[in-house]
């Protein structure tokens, strides 16, 4: 387990527990999730095993390959814990390969079908300033091989769209993203990601 | 209002394949098998190092129609190689749309000074290198991601751990040194003062730093990812073993699981056997391929 970073800042100071975010670290783009959230204030944990979901306050799905992760995951046995925690009403922020778990094809968690590698392949990977719901100003999003929301249930709510195509989803505590606030050097995904998860601890 | 291939993009990806195994395979079936057993990514190549090393002769960039055949098959990152500055292949490779370009020392090399001008793709590059000099020299030039050479094809873990632990070295010594002999160490290093800066003030390279050249057993992963590597390639030594599939998953668990014992003891068992292997110390000069490239 890491503790928590030095970044942490006014928001973590004088609280006696800071949240403990889990970090799905089957492979991917994990260490710079760490970072992220560790410079807002929250202890992390990187999950590899059913033991490691205990007594997480939120959890990330990292980028990284879904067909590996999915692999991995089931023959860990670590499909239905993980489905389990991210129904339990936890805040879950999920980006590009994590988007994909979530959705009805992988671990149905949110009601909406993802398409793969949607802008094509790596050459088409691309950085953009996007309009993001609930920031104030654009975000500058970066998408690698990145995945689009093609299909989705009312209940879903839209939160990001590039050139009319969904990439940013919430439903309820469940957030996901098709790019990767955490390769982008901007916090603000990430801490209003820690505050939802602090706001539960209250 | 898109910007592609930008250097974080391109280095993104690198971070995407962290954790996670990158096989060679030969043709769209091998790459089924690596994809299934986990595999984070194929490198595409015509013939495995070891088969290179039996036949001889000039080894060079694959058939583009088996690269768009495992293209197709699928849906992971698909790599492929080109020799060390022939920027034509690179170019061949760009325009097959592959996600990775290795510079490789495995292939033989076109030119004896020049590496590929790496800033000119829109494809990242990854290259091998045995020091700290030559892997920042290799991102000067616009690589994304650095892997150990090691010495391919051999079976023999030794180089890729002495790469790995030379370069992880290095980079801890460039902590202590202070401006002015961070300019000398840049001297020594023949590497670019601005590389040498950064890697003293973050303590690692400014891209993934993985593994290869080798790797033949879930303990050598394992112990590459222990020493430091943040990903493993692994060329010869899951198709030239007695049973790939079980091999190319056992390595994956091994790699997920680098830093628990018990977990590499499970995925080491019942392997049957491992490649046939060479001592890369007894090679002959002109049979090692890390001294390819500078």
């Amino acid at each position: 387990m890491s503790v928590g970073g030095p970044g942490g800042g006014a928001a973590s100071v004088g609280r006696p527990h800071a949240p403990l975010v889990g970090v799905l670290a089957i492979q991917g783009g994990v260490d710079e999730h760490v970072r992220a959230l560790e410079r807002c204030g929250a202890v992390t944990r990187r999950v590899r095993t059913i033991a490691g979901l205990d007594g997480l306050d939120g959890l990330v799905l990292p980028g990284g390959e879904s067909t590996t992760m999915t692999i991995v995951m089931d023959r860990e046995g670590l499909t239905d814990p993980l489905r389990a925690f991210l129904r339990s009403g936890k805040p879950v922020l999920a980006t590009c390969a994590g988007l994909i778990l979530l959705d009805r094809e992988h671990l149905d968690v949110v009601p909406m079908t993802c398409a793969r590698n949607a802008f094509g392949r790596q050459t088409r990977s691309f950085e953009a300033d996007l309009d993001v719901d609930g920031l104030d100003a654009a975000f500058p999003t970066v998408f690698i091989r990145a995945p689009q929301v093609v299909e989705h249930d009312p209940s879903v709510a839209v939160t990001a769209r590039v050139e009319g195509a969904v990439v940013g989803i919430r439903r309820g505590p469940v957030e996901g993203w098709a790019f990767h606030p955490e390769l982008s050097g901007d916090d603000r995904i990430h801490a209003r990601f820690v505050e939802r998860v602090r706001a539960t601890l209250a | 209002m898109r910007d592609e291939s930008t250097p974080r993009v391109k280095t993104g990806l690198a971070e995407m394949l962290r954790g996670g195994v990158i096989m060679d395979v030969v043709d769209p079936e091998q790459a089924t098998i690596a994809e299934q057993a986990g595999a984070v990514a194929v490198m595409a190549l015509e013939r495995v190092p070891s088969d290179i090393r039996r036949d001889g002769g000039v080894a060079r960039m694959s058939d583009p129609e088996m690269i768009k055949g495992i293209q197709d098959a699928v849906s992971i990152p698909v790599m492929a190689k080109a020799r060390i500055g022939h920027f034509v292949e690179a170019q061949v490779l760009e325009a097959l749309d592959v996600d990775y370009i290795d510079e490789s020392e495995v292939l033989t090399p076109a030119d004896e000074a020049n590496h590929i001008d790496k800033w000119a793709f829109k494809v990242p590059f990854v290259c091998g290198a045995t020091n700290l000099g030559e892997a920042l020299r290799r991102i000067a030039e616009g690589a994304c991601m650095i892997r150990s050479k090691g010495e391919a094809g051999t079976g023999d873990v030794v180089e890729a751990v002495r790469h790995i632990r030379s370069i992880r070295a290095d980079i801890k010594r460039l902590g202590g040194l202070d401006g002015g002999e961070l300019a000398t160490a840049a001297k020594e290093h023949q590497a670019p003062l601005e590389l040498v800066r950064w890697v003293a003030e973050h303590g690692r390279l400014p891209v993934p730093l993985f593994s290869a050249g080798g790797i033949a057993t879930p303990a050598d992963a394992a112990l590459m990812m222990q020493l430091g590597a943040e990903s493993v390639f692994v060329g010869s030594g899951i198709f030239k073993s007695e049973d790939p599939a079980r091999r190319a998953a056992a390595v994956v668990a091994a790699t997920t699981h680098f830093e628990d014992p018990a977990r590499v003891a499970e995925a080491s068992t019942g392997l049957g056997r491992a490649m046939d292997s060479l001592e890369a110390r007894k090679l002959g000069e002109d049979q090692v391929f890390a001294g390819r490239g500078w």
